[in-house]
């Protein structure tokens, strides 16, 4: 069978279970276009020899009830895997192997999935590009020298790329989506506490989430259903009846209401976004929804209460990176010189720069005036979605206010980096699920994502939503392997 | 506001990384940037507004106290940066 990667997931789920094709055959069709695509630099560590023989293994001893029977995949290198270089992007992490799997990479493994890598991120999962990694730039597969977006930018560029089927990324402030609307692929940001961060490496523990990224939204809603599940590990996962998510997935949302929020119509958006978003409104109407204006009044403070908000919980949880107990350690001439040594070298200049942000908001004199003012306007935003919600179902709004942009375009200039967030930021200071779905192209070509956000705990309605567009929409992604060539 | 030269060394100083003088100037630079943006948050009147701990709106979970990882000494001692046979070797932390 020949365009093995071109297969969606659930695609190679029912060949493999009717045996039209074994995990071998998948397994080395990924590992083969993997090894020829090294110009995208989307791994950080390759696992192939070893995901090989576990295929051969599957194949002697088939399981077909396992929900991903065989299926090879790579995955974003924030979660830990045992015995696997876990890095983060990251100097500090360069020689760290972790003795234990993450929950979420461990359900995975649990369902027959087969680990093909480490993809490459930003630096500690700060970034929009993909351009802070240790480990450098990935390329995205829609055109030479583009951002893939980021931080899940090696995930985006992988699953476009089909150097795996699907794979999971983690969304702080829009790491998932963002990168998925660059790439012309499904992303979705569960709800907070919907999937473990046990095993994750902790960037803004309120803020991050573990979510899937696909080629289309029904491989979204099986790799969702395998990841999501109430953990004890992680204090803040939340014991919930979960769906089926991929068995329950339905193109029906006539009479849903969704909710178009004024406030997101910013100053500088280009007309292309403004027109995806009305032909978003359109398809919306033609699947027997209806669309209601609405108002989010605080969207604006968004942005500035996340550059609060995750710079002071990133502080914290990087303090433990000290080149005492373990990663990257330089010398130094006392134990403090030997600390501010290792973490001048060992973080890159954007983690440095939010360590700085995050140590000064929340250091004496300075706490009340921005950290405990970004949790107070933290609820305000949290109450428009509330009141919002009493008379919408969901949410519908652009992913991104631009199309993917050149290689070194933002680097010198973090502001506008960070705007590229501007959309989907909101969703995590939330709590709430977002999807990004493929939408339509740019003038250059380049893809544009639509987003739906939806009620804590509504993922299913969200699924549903996306899966009946995406029908309407029928996006082609033009992947012309530029790289391979 | 505006963070200068000896703020930026002072924030340096706590958090633990070494900046030079190149490298701080450039910092003052973005950082100064960064806050200008940060500041709009003062158009917002919050004086009544209870601030968002948590987003979650549940209570911890209660669980017996049992020892769940046994027998894991050689897992941990495997990232010991020194080896020396049964213990994790760190240098001096406590002075």
């Amino acid at each position: 069978m020949s365009d093995i990667t071109k297969q969606p997931l659930t695609e190679l789920v029912e060949n493999i279970k009717n045996k039209k094709l074994s995990s071998t055959e998948v397994t080395k069709a990924f590992i083969d276009r993997s090894e020829k695509s090294e110009k995208l630099n989307a791994y950080i560590t390759n696992d192939f020899t070893s995901a090989l023989d576990k295929s051969k293994k599957f194949d002697q001893k088939p399981n077909f009830n396992l929900k991903l029977p065989g299926i090879p995949m790579a995955v974003k290198d924030l979660f830990c895997t045992k015995n696997i270089k876990t890095t983060a992007g990251s100097k500090i992490l360069n020689n760290f192997v972790p003795t234990y799997e993450s929950t979420v990479t461990e359900n995975i493994w649990n369902e027959g999935a087969i680990l093909l890598g480490k993809l490459n991120c930003d630096e500690f999962a700060m970034g929009s590009s993909n351009e802070t990694s240790f480990f450098g730039n990935v390329q995205s597969p829609i055109d030479k020298n583009l951002v893939p977006g980021g931080s899940s930018g090696g995930s985006a560029s992988a699953v476009a790329g089909q150097l795996t089927p699907v794979t999971i990324g983690t969304d702080t402030g829009g790491s998932i989506r963002q990168p998925a609307s660059f790439t012309g692929i499904v992303g979705l940001k569960p709800t907070y506490g919907s999937c473990s961060r046990y095993g994750i490496v902790a960037f803004a523990s309120s803020l991050d989430q573990a979510g899937p990224m696909a080629q289309n939204v029904k491989d979204c809603a099986l790799l969702h259903e395998v990841i999501s599940s109430y953990d004890p590990k992680d204090s803040t996962s939340i014991d919930f009846k979960r769906g089926n998510y991929s068995k329950e997935l339905t193109n029906n949302i006539k009479g849903k209401k969704i909710g178009i929020p004024k406030e997101y119509r910013v100053d500088g958006m280009p007309k292309e976004i403004e027109d995806l978003w009305q032909k978003g409104i359109q398809y919306i109407k033609d699947c027997g929804a209806e669309t209601i204006d609405i108002s989010l009044p605080n969207t604006s403070y968004a942005l500035p209460t996340y550059y609060i908000v995750a710079p002071a919980e990133a502080s914290s949880n990087l303090a433990r990176y000290d080149g005492v107990k373990y990663g990257f350690r330089a010398e130094g001439e006392n134990l403090i010189d030997m600390y501010e040594k290792t973490r001048s070298e060992g973080f890159g200049a954007e983690v440095q720069r939010r360590i700085m942000i995050g140590t000064y908001v929340l250091s004496s004199g300075y706490y009340d005036a921005y950290y405990l003012k970004a949790q107070k306007v933290r609820k305000l935003i949290k109450n428009d979605f509330d009141e919002a919600y009493k008379k919408v179902d969901a949410i519908l709004t652009p992913s991104t206010p631009s199309s993917a942009f050149k290689m070194g375009e933002k680097t010198n200039d973090p502001v506008s980096m960070y705007l590229n967030d501007i959309f989907t930021v909101p969703v995590n200071l939330a709590g709430l699920p977002g999807i990004s779905i493929p939408a339509g192209h740019d003038s250059k070509g380049y893809p544009l994502g639509l987003q739906i956000i939806g009620k804590a705990f509504d993922e299913q309605n969200i699924l549903n939503i996306a899966y009946a567009m995406e029908e309407k929409i029928n996006f082609k992604n033009k992947i012309t392997d530029w790289w391979i060539k | 506001m505006s963070l200068d030269l000896k703020t930026i060394k002072h924030i340096s100083k706590l958090a633990r990384i070494s900046v030079d003088e190149k490298r701080a100037e450039k910092l003052a630079g973005d950082l100064n940037s960064i806050f200008e943006f940060i500041e709009k948050l003062n158009e917002l009147k919050t004086d009544n507004v209870e601030p968002l701990t948590s987003i979650a709106k549940t209570t911890l979970k209660l669980r017996s106290d049992e020892v769940k990882s046994r027998n894991i000494r050689d897992q941990i001692i495997k990232n010991s940066p020194q080896d020396n046979e049964d213990y994790f070797v760190v240098p001096k932390v406590i002075e």
